[in-house]
């Protein structure tokens, strides 16, 4: 991908589309300025004016609660205007193309794009498409990206284990499928985690998944030894077409995250997961209620990084302005 | 920058002097017992940290810390400050009374941020404006109660304090 479509020429952030090729100092600025917006979901009026006036769509081709709730919210604490556009009800129903659905919102003076969908890339060709001044952020594009999720899932971690360098981090799952694996490894190497795992069966991992600059474990008893941090991935049967996994129950027998097999991790590990999460099948629920949980605060922490996102690329408007 | 003139070390101590009389006196004038006194970060910060260890044996008093970035009016023009921090009011606001601290009070613009903040908390029963320093070219309907030291300045010329221990300000041409 062209970089500069993200970041322009003085470093400002334009579109948020993937943590993939984005400098440490960008991504630094992202935790940072979430951190400051921390405060502001702690007061009685859960709102700043920094997006007053300013609208933001929600075009989301495929469906999402969590963090379609969490942009929605960010955006309005934000002081934002929020359209959420469900494509299961807009005319692309109807035939309408996507190219023309884009040009009909730009026609309605939208400011920001965030976009869900099921094709790897689709954030892209929409931020390459739209007028200069628009933003466009990526809420999850296929298998390929979800750098809003990956970003909140290293702030959750900054705030309990701030020192990168000395965590051993294992993410365990369906790697092939999931675009918040991908995401999570290309943030964790540029923030220099110190070792970054994957566990999983051979079947859910992609070729070549060690190119990637992560150690591979098949065995989760073994990947878990000494962990500082366990991300436990949604298996993601809508993906999967036959021949990945023989039963839920099985890869649950193999795989679950048991209390039991916990221990082998650090004792004061984090247990993390993006939602939504499968009792029984990822993790038992004693593991997911359980004090080294910190699922919750992730949704938390969504709406602070998505507000830290939505304000920075709404700059480049400011830059512009300023030379007018 | 293209020169520097520093104001004495001991004029930065008068008009901390100077402000933490102002508001003793302001104070008793109007009854008010149990304030609780907010810093503008950063060199509103510095000066609120210096009135309340001053204050602390007569009158000790919660110190909260606001950053406005989030609320300037002019993000649409020059975007988000990099080095925005967290705001910190660990008090309630609602009835209270608030002292707000800034280093210099210049434009208003950082104020009227302040008092939209503030606002946002809850509903405080008085706000009382100290500064350290006065200066000309306000562009809002904005002034201190209490102030440290009033400077005439050019246009091009603005204070820059650093600190947080010892405070000093100096005049600096842009």
């Amino acid at each position: 991908m062209n970089p500069s479509l993200q970041i322009d020429a003085n470093g400002q952030l334009q579109h948020f589309l993937t943590v993939e090729g984005l400098p440490k100092e960008t991504l630094l600025s992202i935790l940072d300025t979430a951190e400051s917006f921390t405060s502001v979901t702690e007061r009685d009026v859960k709102k700043v004016p920094l997006l007053r006036g300013k609208t933001v769509a929600n075009l989301f081709f495929e469906s999402s609660t969590r963090t379609r709730t969490t942009f929605e919210l960010a955006a309005k604490r934000l002081s934002a205007d929020v359209l959420n556009i469900p494509t299961s009800v807009s005319a692309t129903t109807k035939g309408e193309s996507l190219l023309d659905t884009l040009r009909n919102l730009q026609a309605m003076h939208i400011d920001m794009f965030v976009v869900r969908h099921g094709q790897s890339g689709a954030a892209h060709f929409i931020a390459q498409q739209v007028a200069p001044h628009i933003g466009v952020i990526n809420a999850g594009d296929g298998r390929h990206a979800h750098p809003t999720q990956a970003m909140l899932d290293v702030f959750t971690i900054r705030r309990h284990k701030p020192d990168f360098g000395a965590l051993t981090i294992a993410i365990v799952g369906d790697i092939l499928h999931s675009r918040v694996a991908r995401s999570q490894i290309h943030a964790l190497n540029t923030l220099l985690a110190g070792e970054l795992r994957v566990i999983a069966p051979k079947t859910l991992l992609p070729a070549a998944v060690e190119s990637l600059g992560v150690r591979v474990f098949h065995r989760l008893e073994e990947g878990l030894k000494n962990a500082d941090v366990v991300i436990m991935l949604r298996l993601q049967r809508e993906r999967m077409q036959g021949g990945h996994l023989p039963s839920e129950h099985e890869y649950y027998q193999q795989y679950g995250l048991t209390a039991q097999r916990l221990a082998a991790a650090k004792p004061d590990v984090l247990v993390m997961h993006p939602g939504p999460i499968n009792r029984g099948v990822e993790m038992s629920s004693a593991v997911a209620d359980g004090p080294q949980s910190v699922i919750l605060e992730q949704v938390s922490h969504g709406i602070a990084i998505r507000m830290a996102v939505m304000s920075m690329t709404m700059q480049k408007n400011a830059a512009e302005n300023t030379a007018a | 920058m293209t020169s520097t003139d520093p104001l004495t070390q001991s004029d930065t101590r008068s008009a901390l002097e100077n402000l933490y009389r102002c508001l003793q006196d302001h104070l008793s004038i109007h009854q008010i017992t149990n304030p609780v006194i907010i810093g503008i970060h950063t060199g509103g910060a510095w000066v609120a940290q210096a009135l309340a260890e001053k204050m602390a044996q007569d009158l000790p008093m919660p110190i909260g810390l606001l950053d406005i970035s989030f609320y300037r009016d002019d993000f649409s023009r020059i975007g988000i400050n990099p080095e925005v921090r967290p705001s910190s009011i660990p008090f309630e606001i609602d009835d209270q009374h608030v002292i707000l601290v800034d280093d210099v009070l210049h434009t208003g613009r950082t104020i009227r941020a302040a008092l939209n903040e503030i606002f946002d908390y809850g509903r405080p029963a008085s706000v009382i404006l100290a500064v350290l320093v006065e200066r000309n070219g306000r562009q809002l309907p904005i002034s201190a109660d209490c102030v440290g030291q009033r400077i005439t300045l050019a246009p091009q010329q603005h204070i820059k304090l650093s600190g947080p221990a010892p405070l000093a300000m100096e005049i600096v041409s842009v």
